[in-house]
């Protein structure tokens, strides 16, 4: 540590660079391409240049629909997340580089390898963001679709996790391989692991789930978290509960790296801001992604209906949301929905789309402010230690992480609450990792191990 | 004969084909980011057409496909073809990882498919392992929901429409409805059509699969007629090559090779001797062929010598154009552009 170690806690910021949802906004001239190569490098490069500790991909394995047809309204279709971080890795240096991949539908064997490689390639920098999905609508894409329960999918996940772990630590320090051997019940894999430990060991664990089952299961075995909880009570809040879960795994309550998603509107004075917030908002949810919102719950076509009056009187036409509709309305009771939405519009004097722009809109868990307020504002999450860091969502690619990295950096590091230089040249030391979970003791060197099964 | 350009590729793994010529590297130094990049510039350089990329799910060593990625941005003309295994891999995660190396590249990736029944691998992915007689079979599928899965989006589905609030013109993506033996693939694909509309694919002439382009071992007649007849629009040869280097005959450099670790004769062709010698063999085969790979003995060394002695020779002579920066792998080989059977289905 050099002599000028910061006194006060810092916060880091990661890039989630979007791309399915409507938080990014297609329609501007600003707008760039969705898939152009360009478009991911300025994005990955403007973050390096901030000295982001990540540059975060998404992944979806089938395209959405909505009312049994593709969506139409948002931006759609994206590169895989590891090719893609592969080219980025070659025209960055320092920034870690986050595959969010899929544990049900991808292969044991096959993910750890693209992992790894993916960790080599980048001299250390790569993570795994783990998600999980056990419905057949998405494994109508693979071999082995919906074989899973919902309540099994933890469970599995966790297998494939610690498989996974197996295979990145299988070399032992002579580069000797041990076979790795592992039964899934509906199938069992073996094999050696084919590359040796990164400068890191090997990828960082991301995990996303917000459950009681995913808070556990991320306490167990990520070593960043991804919240949704962004704002400063909720934050607050989602820490303690983090860390005591952290350290009711019997891992030290800092283990586990907290990063909310947060979206940030950032202007030279708080009124613009909130002007530019209201500019986003609209841009964000049209008045056909509005209708699109409620059709969600209500399970048919609202076209009919006006955006700027009232919510439909009608009732949904099913009685459960399923997989198609996306996570945030997974399973709902759409009569109960419709009837509450229905009461606190009817309540506030709403319309649709104003409704929409309360519930749906991420403005209420944006941060909105000028420079110096949002710099104040993150300055008191460092000092109370509510987030390790933001996952900044920007809603403009390529241009969205402009501000915050030409403006909001330099305030922050003004205030001593913002890393003035990369750590280190890999993930887990910029994040500030300790040792992968599994490489920490006697257990550390799989050579101590038997292999319980002969080499093949 | 042929009216394509004569095309010539190198195959980059490794530190070359010689397996005597990784002795005393650690897996480090052999895996290492920076040899990988020194290989695609310095094949860029001599002016190849391509550069492959060997991977085997038994074998150590990084993912082809990423390698290929990884070298997109750290190349601008040169075409970027790695192998991906077919037989016991999900084909929808094969398909949209090769679009997104034509992405990157702006399209100039294509892809080797890699047919391997080898039970060893199906037992890393916890499947049943099947027959080399199968393995044809689920391999021509697993390219068939590629092409499908690439065609899956019309070029112009990205509409952008900020008067109707539509990203997308959803008549202009399909579901690719593929079922097959082993596996079913719903679609459409979760990445937009690659640059090229359809990757070019390779496929080894003895493996069954019929891509766009057979990979040859041998000049037989018979050989390079039966691959042409099997429906690939294009043949190329496989070439081992050494050549005299510093001072050193490219046979005195084998045999020193040999001496650590014997170089396998794999079937393919192998050329050992002075630049001139190549040149003239490869102005030969460029009228029977419509491309050669090759397999230098050990990359640092040969390549130096092929751009610096061979390829621009063969320019000199008319018999090999580099590819131009701008053009995708498919123009640069000589295939056509591609078209969408669901586009002509609709336009019909």
């Amino acid at each position: 540590m050099s002599a000028d170690r910061p006194t006060r806690n810092q916060i880091q910021f990661g890039v989630f660079f979007q791309g399915v949802n409507f938080s990014t906004i297609w329609t501007e001239p600003e707008s760039g391409s969705q898939t152009d190569f360009e478009s991911f490098r300025r994005v990955a490069q403007t973050a390096e240049r901030g000295l982001f500790s990540a540059f975060f991909l998404g992944e979806g394995l089938r395209l959405r629909e909505h009312l049994g047809r593709l969506h139409d309204l948002d931006v759609a279709g994206r590169p895989d997340a590891q090719t893609q971080l592969a080219a980025l890795a070659a025209v960055t240096s320092k920034i870690g580089l986050v595959a969010t991949q899929n544990a049900t539908y991808n292969d044991p064997f096959d993910l750890a390898h693209r992992l790894q490689s993916l960790d080599l390639l980048s001299g250390g920098r790569a993570a795994w963001n783990i998600v999980t999905t056990d419905n057949a609508w998405t494994g109508a894409n693979f071999r082995r679709g919906g074989y899973l329960d919902h309540a099994d999918r933890y469970t599995h996940a966790e297998q494939v996790v610690e498989t996974v772990r197996a295979v990145w630590d299988s070399w032992d320090s002579d580069d000797r391989a041990h076979l790795v051997a592992r039964d899934f019940g509906a199938f069992d894999v073996r094999g050696l692991g084919r590359l040796p430990r990164s400068a890191q060991e090997h990828p960082v664990l991301f995990q996303a789930g917000d459950s009681d089952e995913g808070r556990d299961f991320a306490a167990r075995s990520a070593e960043v978290i991804f919240s949704a909880h962004g704002l400063f009570e909720p934050a607050k809040a989602f820490a303690e509960d983090i860390r005591r879960r952290t350290v009711a795994a019997g891992r030290p309550a800092d283990d586990l790296k907290i990063f909310p998603g947060q979206q940030f509107v950032l202007a030279e004075t708080d009124a613009e801001a909130r002007d530019k917030a209201i500019w986003v908002r609209e841009k964000q949810i049209t008045p056909a992604t509005a209708l699109a919102f409620l059709e969600n719950i209500w399970g048919t076509s609202l076209a009919a209906y006006d955006p700027d009056g009232p919510l439909p009187d009608i009732d949904p036409v099913v009685e459960v949301t399923g997989e198609t509709r996306g996570a945030g309305f997974r399973a709902k009771k759409t009569k109960e929905t419709a009837d509450a939405w229905r009461e606190q519009a009817a309540a506030e004097n709403l319309s649709i789309r104003e409704f929409v722009f309360k519930v749906g809109g991420r403005l209420e868990g944006g941060i909105i402010g000028s420079y110096q307020t949002v710099a104040d504002l993150l300055a008191r999450y460092a000092d109370e230690h509510v987030v390790d860091g933001f996952n900044v969502s920007p809603y403009l690619i390529p241009t969205g992480l402009d501000d915050i990295v030409d403006r909001l950096v330099p305030e922050l590091q003004e205030r001593g609450v913002y890393p003035t230089e990369y750590r280190g040249d890999t993930l887990r030391e910029h994040l500030g990792l300790r040792a992968p979970l599994t490489r920490r003791g006697a257990d550390a060197d799989p050579s101590r191990q038997t292999p319980s099964f002969d080499l093949v | 004969m042929t009216a394509s350009p004569f095309s010539l590729a190198v195959e980059l793994d490794g530190v070359g084909a010689h397996p005597g010529g990784s002795h005393g590297l650690d897996a480090h130094e052999l895996l290492s980011p920076s040899r990988l990049a020194a290989g695609v510039r310095a094949a860029e350089r001599a002016g190849f057409t391509a550069a492959t990329f060997a991977d085997s799910p038994l074998s150590s060593g990084i993912d082809a496909i990423q390698r290929a990625s990884f070298a997109a941005p750290q190349t601008s003309a040169l075409g970027l073809i790695p192998v991906a295994h077919s037989v016991y891999s999900e084909p929808f995660h094969v398909a949209t990882q090769l679009a997104t190396v034509d992405f990157a590249s702006y399209g100039r990736a294509g892809w080797i498919v890699g047919v391997d029944a080898d039970p060893r691998i199906a037992v890393e992915y916890g499947r049943e392992a099947v027959g080399p007689e199968h393995a044809t079979a689920v391999a021509t599928d697993a390219v068939e929901v590629a092409r499908r899965l690439w065609d899956s989006w019309e070029d112009d589905a990205v509409i952008r429409d900020a008067t109707t609030w539509r990203y997308l013109d959803r008549a202009k993506v399909h579901y690719i409805d593929f079922e097959g033996a082993s596996f079913s693939v719903k679609g459409p694909s979760i990445i937009p059509r690659p640059p090229q509309g359809q990757l070019p694919v390779f496929a080894d002439a003895s493996s069954g699969v019929v891509g766009d382009v057979a990979l040859v071992t041998s000049s037989a007649e018979a050989t390079v007629a039966a691959a042409r007849e099997s429906g690939a629009a294009l043949v190329w040869l496989e070439l081992e090559v050494a050549l005299d280097h510093a001072g050193l005959p490219g046979a005195e450099r084998v045999d020193r090779l040999d001496g650590v670790t014997p170089w396998a004769r794999e079937g393919f062709g192998r050329y050992v001797g002075d630049a001139a010698g190549l040149v003239d063999l490869l102005t030969e085969l460029a009228g029977q062929f419509d491309g050669v790979r090759m397999h230098p003995a050990v990359l640092a060394e040969d390549l130096e010598e092929l751009g610096r002695a061979v390829l621009p020779e063969l320019r000199r002579l008319g018999v090999h154009t580099p590819p131009v920066v701008g053009s995708t792998l498919r123009e640069s080989i000589g295939l056509p552009a591609s078209v969408n059977r669901y586009a002509s289905k609709a336009s019909a």
